[in-house]
Protein backbone atom coordinates (compact mmCIF):
# COMPACT_ATOMS: atom_id res chain seq x y z
CA UNK A 1 0.00 0.00 0.00
CA UNK A 2 2.36 2.45 1.37
CA UNK A 3 5.91 3.22 3.10
CA UNK A 4 5.97 0.83 6.38
CA UNK A 5 4.37 3.37 9.19
CA UNK A 6 5.21 1.67 11.91
CA UNK A 7 9.09 1.31 12.95
CA UNK A 8 10.41 -2.14 12.76
CA UNK A 9 10.17 -3.85 16.10
CA UNK A 10 11.80 -6.67 18.04
CA UNK A 11 14.84 -7.77 19.65
CA UNK A 12 18.62 -6.93 17.96
CA UNK A 13 21.15 -9.26 17.37
CA UNK A 14 23.59 -7.02 18.80
CA UNK A 15 26.20 -8.93 21.41
CA UNK A 16 27.24 -6.66 24.46
CA UNK A 17 30.77 -6.82 25.82
CA UNK A 18 31.69 -4.37 28.19
CA UNK A 19 35.05 -2.70 28.32
CA UNK A 20 35.84 -5.01 25.79
CA UNK A 21 36.61 -7.41 27.91
CA UNK A 22 33.26 -8.62 30.20
CA UNK A 23 31.01 -11.03 27.44
CA UNK A 24 27.33 -10.56 29.25
CA UNK A 25 24.31 -12.55 28.75
CA UNK A 26 21.81 -10.36 27.22
CA UNK A 27 19.06 -13.47 25.94
CA UNK A 28 18.83 -16.56 27.55
CA UNK A 29 16.25 -19.37 27.93
CA UNK A 30 13.49 -18.07 29.89
CA UNK A 31 13.94 -19.70 34.03
CA UNK A 32 11.57 -22.70 34.81
CA UNK A 33 8.72 -20.63 36.14
CA UNK A 34 7.87 -19.01 33.88
CA UNK A 35 6.44 -21.68 32.46
CA UNK A 36 6.43 -21.00 28.37
CA UNK A 37 4.80 -17.74 29.29
CA UNK A 38 7.90 -16.17 27.15
CA UNK A 39 10.56 -18.95 26.32
CA UNK A 40 13.72 -16.25 25.96
CA UNK A 41 14.49 -13.70 28.26
CA UNK A 42 15.98 -10.71 27.05
CA UNK A 43 17.76 -7.30 28.10
CA UNK A 44 16.14 -4.11 27.69
CA UNK A 45 19.08 -3.22 25.83
CA UNK A 46 18.49 -4.74 22.84
CA UNK A 47 15.25 -2.73 22.41
CA UNK A 48 17.18 0.24 22.63
CA UNK A 49 19.20 2.34 19.64
CA UNK A 50 22.42 1.76 18.94
CA UNK A 51 23.80 5.24 20.10
CA UNK A 52 22.13 4.58 23.52
CA UNK A 53 23.22 1.21 23.52
CA UNK A 54 27.10 2.10 23.29
CA UNK A 55 27.19 4.01 25.80
CA UNK A 56 26.77 1.20 28.43
CA UNK A 57 29.42 -0.45 26.44
CA UNK A 58 32.58 1.34 28.09
CA UNK A 59 32.85 2.73 31.41
CA UNK A 60 34.45 5.80 30.24
CA UNK A 61 31.30 6.71 28.65
CA UNK A 62 28.41 5.25 30.99
CA UNK A 63 27.10 8.34 32.74
CA UNK A 64 25.97 6.05 35.65
CA UNK A 65 29.65 5.24 36.27
CA UNK A 66 29.68 8.91 37.85
CA UNK A 67 27.22 8.23 40.88
CA UNK A 68 29.34 4.83 41.32
CA UNK A 69 32.29 6.87 42.08
CA UNK A 70 30.58 9.48 44.65
CA UNK A 71 28.91 6.29 46.37
CA UNK A 72 32.60 4.94 46.54
CA UNK A 73 33.78 8.15 48.38
CA UNK A 74 30.79 7.67 51.03
CA UNK A 75 31.50 3.89 51.41
CA UNK A 76 34.79 5.28 52.95
CA UNK A 77 33.13 8.00 54.88
CA UNK A 78 31.93 7.72 58.85
CA UNK A 79 28.90 8.50 59.51
CA UNK A 80 26.05 8.38 62.58
CA UNK A 81 26.71 8.40 66.33
CA UNK A 82 28.66 4.94 65.65
CA UNK A 83 31.62 7.01 63.85
CA UNK A 84 31.67 4.17 61.38
CA UNK A 85 32.29 4.02 57.76
CA UNK A 86 30.95 1.03 55.12
CA UNK A 87 34.34 0.39 55.06
CA UNK A 88 35.01 -0.42 58.41
CA UNK A 89 33.11 -3.09 58.24
CA UNK A 90 33.19 -4.66 54.23
CA UNK A 91 36.17 -3.47 53.39
CA UNK A 92 36.52 -3.04 49.86
CA UNK A 93 33.68 -3.71 48.27
CA UNK A 94 35.25 -5.31 45.22
CA UNK A 95 35.63 -8.10 47.16
CA UNK A 96 32.74 -8.10 49.94
CA UNK A 97 29.90 -7.07 47.66
CA UNK A 98 30.62 -9.83 44.82
CA UNK A 99 27.36 -11.61 44.21
CA UNK A 100 25.10 -9.33 46.56
CA UNK A 101 22.76 -7.80 43.37
CA UNK A 102 22.50 -10.98 41.47
CA UNK A 103 20.35 -12.76 44.73
CA UNK A 104 18.29 -9.80 45.87
CA UNK A 105 16.09 -9.27 46.45
CA UNK A 106 16.44 -11.64 49.29
CA UNK A 107 14.45 -13.13 52.65
CA UNK A 108 16.49 -12.28 55.39
CA UNK A 109 16.19 -14.92 57.97
CA UNK A 110 16.76 -12.62 61.09
CA UNK A 111 14.19 -9.73 60.08
CA UNK A 112 11.56 -12.03 59.15
CA UNK A 113 11.50 -10.51 55.67
CA UNK A 114 12.43 -9.85 52.15
CA UNK A 115 14.91 -6.80 51.89
CA UNK A 116 15.74 -5.55 48.18
CA UNK A 117 19.41 -4.08 48.96
CA UNK A 118 18.56 -0.34 49.93
CA UNK A 119 16.73 -1.77 52.24
CA UNK A 120 19.42 -4.11 53.58
CA UNK A 121 21.81 -0.69 53.33
CA UNK A 122 19.86 1.30 55.31
CA UNK A 123 19.62 -1.44 58.19
CA UNK A 124 23.51 -1.57 58.21
CA UNK A 125 22.94 2.47 58.63
CA UNK A 126 20.27 3.21 61.36
CA UNK A 127 21.08 -0.23 63.12
CA UNK A 128 24.94 -0.71 63.03
CA UNK A 129 26.36 3.19 62.49
CA UNK A 130 23.39 5.04 64.37
CA UNK A 131 22.87 7.32 60.57
CA UNK A 132 19.45 8.03 58.93
CA UNK A 133 18.08 6.46 56.42
CA UNK A 134 18.32 7.33 53.02
CA UNK A 135 15.14 8.17 51.29
CA UNK A 136 13.95 5.01 49.11
CA UNK A 137 15.26 5.35 45.94
CA UNK A 138 16.69 8.64 46.17
CA UNK A 139 20.32 10.25 45.23
CA UNK A 140 22.44 8.75 47.86
CA UNK A 141 20.63 5.20 47.95
CA UNK A 142 19.96 4.94 44.57
CA UNK A 143 24.45 5.44 43.68
CA UNK A 144 25.04 2.99 46.66
CA UNK A 145 23.21 0.30 45.38
CA UNK A 146 24.69 0.89 41.81
CA UNK A 147 27.84 0.35 43.30
CA UNK A 148 27.40 -2.25 45.20
CA UNK A 149 25.68 -3.60 41.93
CA UNK A 150 28.53 -3.53 39.75
CA UNK A 151 30.82 -5.82 42.03
CA UNK A 152 27.79 -8.58 40.64
CA UNK A 153 28.28 -7.16 36.69
CA UNK A 154 28.37 -9.56 34.22
CA UNK A 155 27.25 -12.68 36.85
CA UNK A 156 23.56 -13.98 36.35
CA UNK A 157 20.77 -13.25 38.23
CA UNK A 158 20.00 -15.85 40.54
CA UNK A 159 16.91 -14.69 42.54
CA UNK A 160 15.49 -17.31 45.30
CA UNK A 161 11.86 -17.86 44.72
CA UNK A 162 11.54 -20.60 47.18
CA UNK A 163 10.80 -21.10 50.68
CA UNK A 164 10.37 -18.11 52.95
CA UNK A 165 10.41 -15.90 49.70
CA UNK A 166 7.60 -17.50 48.20
CA UNK A 167 4.68 -15.63 49.63
CA UNK A 168 5.91 -12.06 48.58
CA UNK A 169 6.72 -13.90 44.74
CA UNK A 170 3.30 -15.22 44.48
CA UNK A 171 2.25 -11.48 45.64
CA UNK A 172 4.58 -9.62 43.35
CA UNK A 173 3.47 -12.20 40.46
CA UNK A 174 0.06 -11.69 41.10
CA UNK A 175 0.69 -7.81 40.75
CA UNK A 176 2.55 -8.52 37.34
CA UNK A 177 -1.03 -9.94 35.77
CA UNK A 178 -3.33 -7.50 36.97
CA UNK A 179 -4.97 -5.18 35.11
CA UNK A 180 -4.59 -1.93 36.89
CA UNK A 181 -5.92 1.78 36.75
CA UNK A 182 -8.35 3.58 33.81
CA UNK A 183 -6.42 1.74 30.98
CA UNK A 184 -6.78 -1.64 32.75
CA UNK A 185 -3.61 -2.37 31.64
CA UNK A 186 -1.17 -4.98 33.80
CA UNK A 187 2.76 -4.87 33.35
CA UNK A 188 2.31 -8.40 31.46
CA UNK A 189 -0.02 -6.49 28.71
CA UNK A 190 3.23 -4.72 27.35
CA UNK A 191 6.09 -6.40 28.32
CA UNK A 192 4.83 -10.25 27.91
CA UNK A 193 2.20 -9.54 25.06
CA UNK A 194 3.67 -6.65 22.97
CA UNK A 195 7.52 -6.64 23.67
CA UNK A 196 9.46 -5.62 20.69
CA UNK A 197 6.30 -3.97 19.56
CA UNK A 198 6.30 -0.06 19.32
CA UNK A 199 3.53 1.95 22.09
CA UNK A 200 3.84 5.28 20.15
CA UNK A 201 7.54 6.23 19.90
CA UNK A 202 8.80 3.68 22.65
CA UNK A 203 9.91 0.76 21.61
CA UNK A 204 8.58 -1.89 24.60
CA UNK A 205 10.80 -4.12 26.23
CA UNK A 206 10.83 -7.07 28.30
CA UNK A 207 10.83 -4.57 31.56
CA UNK A 208 13.69 -6.59 32.76
CA UNK A 209 15.74 -5.06 36.16
CA UNK A 210 18.55 -7.06 35.76
CA UNK A 211 19.97 -3.51 34.75
CA UNK A 212 19.03 -1.58 37.72
CA UNK A 213 19.92 1.31 39.01
CA UNK A 214 19.76 2.31 34.97
CA UNK A 215 21.25 5.78 33.86
CA UNK A 216 18.16 7.43 32.07
CA UNK A 217 19.06 10.06 29.53
CA UNK A 218 15.60 11.83 29.91
CA UNK A 219 16.02 12.16 33.29
CA UNK A 220 20.06 12.33 33.16
CA UNK A 221 20.12 10.12 36.65
CA UNK A 222 19.94 6.99 38.36
CA UNK A 223 16.96 5.40 38.65
CA UNK A 224 15.56 2.54 40.84
CA UNK A 225 13.76 0.24 39.90
CA UNK A 226 10.55 1.26 42.19
CA UNK A 227 10.78 4.69 40.55
CA UNK A 228 10.34 2.91 37.13
CA UNK A 229 7.37 0.81 38.52
CA UNK A 230 5.83 3.46 39.39
CA UNK A 231 6.03 5.75 36.21
CA UNK A 232 4.52 2.01 34.41
CA UNK A 233 1.79 2.22 37.06
CA UNK A 234 0.97 5.77 36.66
CA UNK A 235 0.88 5.54 32.89
CA UNK A 236 -1.78 2.96 33.48
CA UNK A 237 -4.20 5.76 35.18
CA UNK A 238 -3.92 4.01 38.43
CA UNK A 239 -3.23 5.07 41.80
CA UNK A 240 0.29 4.06 42.56
CA UNK A 241 2.39 3.04 45.28
CA UNK A 242 5.27 4.38 47.23
CA UNK A 243 8.94 3.38 46.39
CA UNK A 244 10.10 0.96 49.59
CA UNK A 245 6.63 -0.60 49.96
CA UNK A 246 5.46 -3.78 50.71
CA UNK A 247 4.13 -3.93 47.45
CA UNK A 248 6.80 -3.03 45.15
CA UNK A 249 9.47 -4.78 47.47
CA UNK A 250 7.28 -8.15 46.28
CA UNK A 251 6.97 -6.69 42.84
CA UNK A 252 10.70 -6.39 42.62
CA UNK A 253 11.08 -10.28 44.33
CA UNK A 254 8.86 -11.06 41.27
CA UNK A 255 10.56 -9.19 38.15
CA UNK A 256 13.89 -9.58 39.40
CA UNK A 257 12.96 -13.46 39.14
CA UNK A 258 12.00 -12.94 35.58
CA UNK A 259 15.40 -11.54 34.73
CA UNK A 260 17.28 -14.97 36.13
CA UNK A 261 20.02 -16.11 33.80
CA UNK A 262 20.33 -12.76 32.64
CA UNK A 263 23.46 -11.05 33.20
CA UNK A 264 23.25 -7.85 35.94
CA UNK A 265 24.37 -5.04 34.00
CA UNK A 266 23.95 -2.33 36.52
CA UNK A 267 24.48 0.52 36.12
CA UNK A 268 22.89 0.33 32.56
CA UNK A 269 22.03 3.15 30.28
CA UNK A 270 18.66 3.52 28.63
CA UNK A 271 16.65 6.59 27.35
CA UNK B 1 -28.08 31.21 26.40
CA UNK B 2 -28.78 30.31 30.43
CA UNK B 3 -30.08 26.81 28.87
CA UNK B 4 -26.65 26.27 27.09
CA UNK B 5 -24.56 26.97 29.80
CA UNK B 6 -25.75 24.22 31.73
CA UNK B 7 -25.70 21.66 28.96
CA UNK B 8 -22.12 22.33 28.47
CA UNK B 9 -21.46 22.00 32.17
CA UNK B 10 -23.48 18.48 32.02
CA UNK B 11 -21.56 17.28 28.91
CA UNK B 12 -18.21 18.28 30.54
CA UNK B 13 -19.10 16.40 33.58
CA UNK B 14 -20.05 13.37 31.49
CA UNK B 15 -23.52 13.06 32.41
CA UNK B 16 -26.34 12.58 30.31
CA UNK B 17 -28.46 14.96 28.73
CA UNK B 18 -32.07 14.80 26.76
CA UNK B 19 -30.06 12.47 23.92
CA UNK B 20 -27.07 11.48 25.22
CA UNK B 21 -26.51 7.70 26.24
CA UNK B 22 -24.83 8.08 30.05
CA UNK B 23 -22.21 4.63 29.82
CA UNK B 24 -24.11 2.56 32.39
CA UNK B 25 -26.67 3.14 29.37
CA UNK B 26 -25.16 2.10 26.31
CA UNK B 27 -26.78 -0.87 24.94
CA UNK B 28 -24.70 -3.50 23.17
CA UNK B 29 -25.51 -6.14 21.61
CA UNK B 30 -24.33 -10.02 21.61
CA UNK B 31 -21.54 -8.86 19.15
CA UNK B 32 -20.78 -6.31 21.14
CA UNK B 33 -22.07 -3.61 18.38
CA UNK B 34 -24.39 -0.37 19.37
CA UNK B 35 -26.84 0.07 17.00
CA UNK B 36 -28.15 3.91 18.65
CA UNK B 37 -25.93 7.10 17.91
CA UNK B 38 -24.73 8.00 21.50
CA UNK B 39 -25.47 11.59 21.05
CA UNK B 40 -28.00 11.41 18.66
CA UNK B 41 -25.89 14.21 16.63
CA UNK B 42 -23.95 13.42 13.55
CA UNK B 43 -20.36 12.66 14.13
CA UNK B 44 -17.44 14.97 12.64
CA UNK B 45 -14.55 13.05 11.31
CA UNK B 46 -11.98 16.18 11.38
CA UNK B 47 -12.67 16.14 14.89
CA UNK B 48 -12.17 12.59 15.29
CA UNK B 49 -9.33 12.68 13.11
CA UNK B 50 -7.90 15.10 16.21
CA UNK B 51 -9.03 12.86 19.03
CA UNK B 52 -7.62 9.87 17.70
CA UNK B 53 -3.92 11.21 16.74
CA UNK B 54 -3.87 13.65 19.96
CA UNK B 55 -2.22 12.36 23.00
CA UNK B 56 -4.33 13.80 25.65
CA UNK B 57 -7.54 12.57 23.68
CA UNK B 58 -8.08 9.10 22.40
CA UNK B 59 -4.39 8.73 21.62
CA UNK B 60 -5.46 5.52 19.80
CA UNK B 61 -2.25 6.23 17.32
CA UNK B 62 -0.19 4.88 19.99
CA UNK B 63 -1.50 1.76 19.28
CA UNK B 64 -2.65 1.56 15.71
CA UNK B 65 -1.14 2.42 12.53
CA UNK B 66 -2.89 4.26 10.02
CA UNK B 67 -1.80 5.39 6.64
CA UNK B 68 -4.41 8.50 6.15
CA UNK B 69 -2.61 9.74 8.96
CA UNK B 70 1.13 10.10 7.25
CA UNK B 71 1.30 13.51 9.36
CA UNK B 72 1.38 12.05 12.44
CA UNK B 73 4.45 10.72 14.09
CA UNK B 74 5.22 7.25 15.51
CA UNK B 75 2.37 5.11 14.92
CA UNK B 76 1.77 2.42 17.01
CA UNK B 77 1.86 -1.89 16.84
CA UNK B 78 -0.04 -2.89 19.72
CA UNK B 79 -3.12 -3.23 17.88
CA UNK B 80 -4.22 -3.86 13.95
CA UNK B 81 -3.38 -1.17 11.24
CA UNK B 82 -6.73 0.52 10.81
CA UNK B 83 -6.27 1.99 6.93
CA UNK B 84 -8.93 -0.49 5.87
CA UNK B 85 -11.58 -0.03 8.78
CA UNK B 86 -14.14 1.45 6.60
CA UNK B 87 -14.02 -0.81 4.43
CA UNK B 88 -14.77 -3.81 6.94
CA UNK B 89 -16.94 -2.29 9.65
CA UNK B 90 -20.53 -0.72 10.25
CA UNK B 91 -20.89 2.29 12.38
CA UNK B 92 -22.34 0.15 14.75
CA UNK B 93 -19.45 -2.32 15.21
CA UNK B 94 -17.27 0.57 15.27
CA UNK B 95 -18.89 2.20 18.27
CA UNK B 96 -19.27 -0.49 20.26
CA UNK B 97 -15.59 -0.87 19.51
CA UNK B 98 -14.46 2.18 20.83
CA UNK B 99 -17.40 2.59 23.60
CA UNK B 100 -15.97 -0.89 25.15
CA UNK B 101 -13.84 -3.03 22.83
CA UNK B 102 -14.06 -5.55 25.33
CA UNK B 103 -17.41 -6.13 24.65
CA UNK B 104 -16.48 -7.04 21.39
CA UNK B 105 -12.95 -8.25 21.76
CA UNK B 106 -12.80 -10.68 25.35
CA UNK B 107 -10.25 -9.38 27.65
CA UNK B 108 -8.77 -7.20 24.76
CA UNK B 109 -5.88 -4.90 25.47
CA UNK B 110 -7.70 -2.21 23.91
CA UNK B 111 -8.69 0.40 26.72
CA UNK B 112 -12.74 0.92 27.56
CA UNK B 113 -13.49 4.54 26.42
CA UNK B 114 -16.61 4.78 27.79
CA UNK B 115 -16.82 3.42 30.75
CA UNK B 116 -16.22 5.48 34.02
CA UNK B 117 -16.57 2.59 37.20
CA UNK B 118 -15.42 -1.52 37.62
CA UNK B 119 -11.40 -0.61 37.91
CA UNK B 120 -9.10 -2.06 40.02
CA UNK B 121 -6.89 0.35 41.51
CA UNK B 122 -7.89 3.52 39.56
CA UNK B 123 -5.71 6.93 39.71
CA UNK B 124 -6.78 10.53 38.63
CA UNK B 125 -6.29 10.45 35.93
CA UNK B 126 -2.41 10.55 34.93
CA UNK B 127 -1.12 11.97 38.22
CA UNK B 128 -0.43 8.68 40.12
CA UNK B 129 -2.93 9.73 42.79
CA UNK B 130 -6.48 8.15 43.85
CA UNK B 131 -9.27 9.72 42.31
CA UNK B 132 -11.34 12.66 43.73
CA UNK B 133 -14.70 10.64 42.90
CA UNK B 134 -15.86 7.26 43.06
CA UNK B 135 -16.75 7.01 39.64
CA UNK B 136 -14.38 8.21 36.84
CA UNK B 137 -15.10 10.63 33.85
CA UNK B 138 -14.96 8.32 30.49
CA UNK B 139 -11.99 8.74 29.12
CA UNK B 140 -14.08 9.95 25.93
CA UNK B 141 -17.31 11.92 25.90
CA UNK B 142 -20.17 10.85 23.94
CA UNK B 143 -19.77 12.51 20.95
CA UNK B 144 -15.54 11.98 21.53
CA UNK B 145 -16.81 8.82 20.44
CA UNK B 146 -19.08 9.72 17.14
CA UNK B 147 -16.46 11.70 15.80
CA UNK B 148 -13.87 9.00 16.15
CA UNK B 149 -16.33 6.64 14.25
CA UNK B 150 -17.05 9.23 11.94
CA UNK B 151 -13.08 9.08 11.44
CA UNK B 152 -12.97 5.21 11.45
CA UNK B 153 -15.66 5.26 8.70
CA UNK B 154 -13.24 7.26 6.76
CA UNK B 155 -10.46 4.91 6.58
CA UNK B 156 -10.71 2.90 2.96
CA UNK B 157 -8.59 1.99 0.28
CA UNK B 158 -9.46 3.89 -2.31
C1 LIG C 1 29.25 -1.95 62.08
C2 LIG C 1 29.37 -2.81 60.96
C3 LIG C 1 28.72 -2.43 59.65
C4 LIG C 1 28.69 -1.23 59.03
C5 LIG C 1 29.28 0.09 59.45
C6 LIG C 1 27.98 -1.44 57.79
N1 LIG C 1 27.57 -2.74 57.68
FE1 LIG C 1 26.63 -3.61 56.14
N2 LIG C 1 26.53 -5.36 57.13
C7 LIG C 1 27.08 -5.59 58.38
C8 LIG C 1 26.74 -6.92 58.81
C9 LIG C 1 27.15 -7.57 60.13
C10 LIG C 1 25.95 -7.46 57.77
C11 LIG C 1 25.31 -8.81 57.74
C12 LIG C 1 26.26 -9.77 57.12
C13 LIG C 1 25.58 -11.02 56.81
O1 LIG C 1 24.43 -10.98 56.39
O2 LIG C 1 26.22 -12.05 56.96
C14 LIG C 1 25.87 -6.47 56.73
C15 LIG C 1 25.24 -6.67 55.51
C16 LIG C 1 25.25 -5.76 54.45
C17 LIG C 1 24.76 -6.03 53.13
C18 LIG C 1 24.15 -7.34 52.65
C19 LIG C 1 25.24 -8.23 52.15
C20 LIG C 1 24.75 -9.57 51.69
O3 LIG C 1 25.59 -10.40 51.36
O4 LIG C 1 23.55 -9.83 51.66
C21 LIG C 1 24.95 -4.91 52.40
C22 LIG C 1 24.56 -4.70 50.93
C23 LIG C 1 25.57 -3.92 53.27
N3 LIG C 1 25.76 -4.48 54.51
C24 LIG C 1 25.93 -2.64 52.89
C25 LIG C 1 26.42 -1.68 53.77
C26 LIG C 1 26.64 -0.28 53.42
C27 LIG C 1 26.39 0.33 52.05
C28 LIG C 1 27.10 0.35 54.54
C29 LIG C 1 27.37 1.81 54.74
C30 LIG C 1 26.37 2.76 54.35
C31 LIG C 1 27.22 -0.68 55.57
N4 LIG C 1 26.78 -1.89 55.07
C32 LIG C 1 27.72 -0.47 56.84
C33 LIG C 1 27.85 -4.72 59.10
C34 LIG C 1 28.02 -3.38 58.80
C1 LIG D 1 1.16 0.86 28.86
C2 LIG D 1 2.33 0.06 28.74
C3 LIG D 1 3.10 -0.34 29.97
C4 LIG D 1 2.66 -0.97 31.10
C5 LIG D 1 1.26 -1.40 31.45
C6 LIG D 1 3.84 -1.19 31.92
N1 LIG D 1 4.94 -0.68 31.31
FE1 LIG D 1 6.86 -0.88 31.95
N2 LIG D 1 7.51 0.21 30.34
C7 LIG D 1 6.69 0.71 29.34
C8 LIG D 1 7.51 1.43 28.40
C9 LIG D 1 7.00 2.13 27.14
C10 LIG D 1 8.84 1.35 28.86
C11 LIG D 1 10.10 1.94 28.21
C12 LIG D 1 10.56 1.02 27.11
C13 LIG D 1 10.95 -0.34 27.64
O1 LIG D 1 12.05 -0.51 28.19
O2 LIG D 1 10.12 -1.27 27.57
C14 LIG D 1 8.80 0.57 30.09
C15 LIG D 1 9.93 0.24 30.83
C16 LIG D 1 9.92 -0.60 31.93
C17 LIG D 1 11.11 -1.03 32.65
C18 LIG D 1 12.54 -0.63 32.33
C19 LIG D 1 13.25 -1.68 31.50
C20 LIG D 1 14.70 -1.35 31.23
O3 LIG D 1 15.36 -2.14 30.55
O4 LIG D 1 15.18 -0.30 31.67
C21 LIG D 1 10.69 -1.84 33.65
C22 LIG D 1 11.56 -2.53 34.67
C23 LIG D 1 9.23 -1.91 33.57
N3 LIG D 1 8.81 -1.15 32.52
C24 LIG D 1 8.44 -2.66 34.42
C25 LIG D 1 7.03 -2.61 34.41
C26 LIG D 1 6.20 -3.24 35.43
C27 LIG D 1 6.71 -4.05 36.60
C28 LIG D 1 4.91 -2.96 35.10
C29 LIG D 1 3.65 -3.23 35.87
C30 LIG D 1 3.57 -2.69 37.17
C31 LIG D 1 4.94 -2.21 33.86
N4 LIG D 1 6.24 -2.01 33.49
C32 LIG D 1 3.81 -1.80 33.16
C33 LIG D 1 5.34 0.52 29.22
C34 LIG D 1 4.53 -0.14 30.12
C1 LIG E 1 -3.49 0.10 24.47
C2 LIG E 1 -3.74 -0.23 23.09
C3 LIG E 1 -4.90 0.32 22.32
C4 LIG E 1 -5.40 1.60 22.29
C5 LIG E 1 -4.92 2.81 23.07
C6 LIG E 1 -6.48 1.60 21.32
N1 LIG E 1 -6.62 0.35 20.79
FE1 LIG E 1 -7.95 -0.20 19.33
N2 LIG E 1 -7.32 -2.13 19.48
C7 LIG E 1 -6.29 -2.57 20.27
C8 LIG E 1 -6.14 -4.00 20.07
C9 LIG E 1 -5.09 -4.88 20.77
C10 LIG E 1 -7.13 -4.38 19.16
C11 LIG E 1 -7.39 -5.79 18.61
C12 LIG E 1 -8.61 -6.37 19.24
C13 LIG E 1 -8.26 -7.50 20.15
O1 LIG E 1 -7.96 -8.59 19.64
O2 LIG E 1 -8.24 -7.30 21.37
C14 LIG E 1 -7.86 -3.18 18.81
C15 LIG E 1 -8.89 -3.15 17.89
C16 LIG E 1 -9.47 -1.98 17.38
C17 LIG E 1 -10.45 -1.93 16.32
C18 LIG E 1 -11.01 -3.13 15.56
C19 LIG E 1 -10.23 -3.46 14.36
C20 LIG E 1 -10.96 -4.53 13.59
O3 LIG E 1 -11.63 -4.16 12.63
O4 LIG E 1 -10.94 -5.69 14.01
C21 LIG E 1 -10.76 -0.61 16.14
C22 LIG E 1 -11.73 -0.04 15.12
C23 LIG E 1 -9.99 0.15 17.09
N3 LIG E 1 -9.22 -0.73 17.82
C24 LIG E 1 -10.05 1.52 17.22
C25 LIG E 1 -9.42 2.24 18.24
C26 LIG E 1 -9.68 3.64 18.53
C27 LIG E 1 -10.59 4.54 17.74
C28 LIG E 1 -8.92 3.97 19.62
C29 LIG E 1 -8.85 5.26 20.38
C30 LIG E 1 -10.06 5.92 20.72
C31 LIG E 1 -8.17 2.78 19.98
N4 LIG E 1 -8.51 1.76 19.14
C32 LIG E 1 -7.25 2.71 21.01
C33 LIG E 1 -5.50 -1.81 21.10
C34 LIG E 1 -5.69 -0.47 21.38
Amino acid sequence: LSAPLAMAGGADDDTMVINDETEMVTKTAAPAHLDGAVDEVISGWHFRSDETQSLQLDDFDNPGMIFVDQAMDVWNTAEGSEGKACADCHNDPAETMVGVKATYPKWNEEAGEVRTVQMQVNDCRVNRMGAEAWKYDAGKAVSMEAMISLHSRGMPMSVAIDGPAAAMWEKGKEMYYTRTGQLELSCANCHEDNYGNYIRADHLSQGQINGFPVYRLKNAKLNGVHSRFKGCVRDTRAETYSPGSEDFIALELYVASRSNGLSVESPSVRN
Amino acid sequence: MRLLTITAAMLVAGMATAETVAPADVQFDEDGAVAVSLTGQPGDAARGRDVFATKSKGNCVSCHAVAQLADVPFHGEVGPELSWTGDNRSAEELRGIVADAKMTFEGSMMPSFYKTKGYIRPGDAYTGKAPKTDELPPLLSAQDIEDVVAFLLTLQES
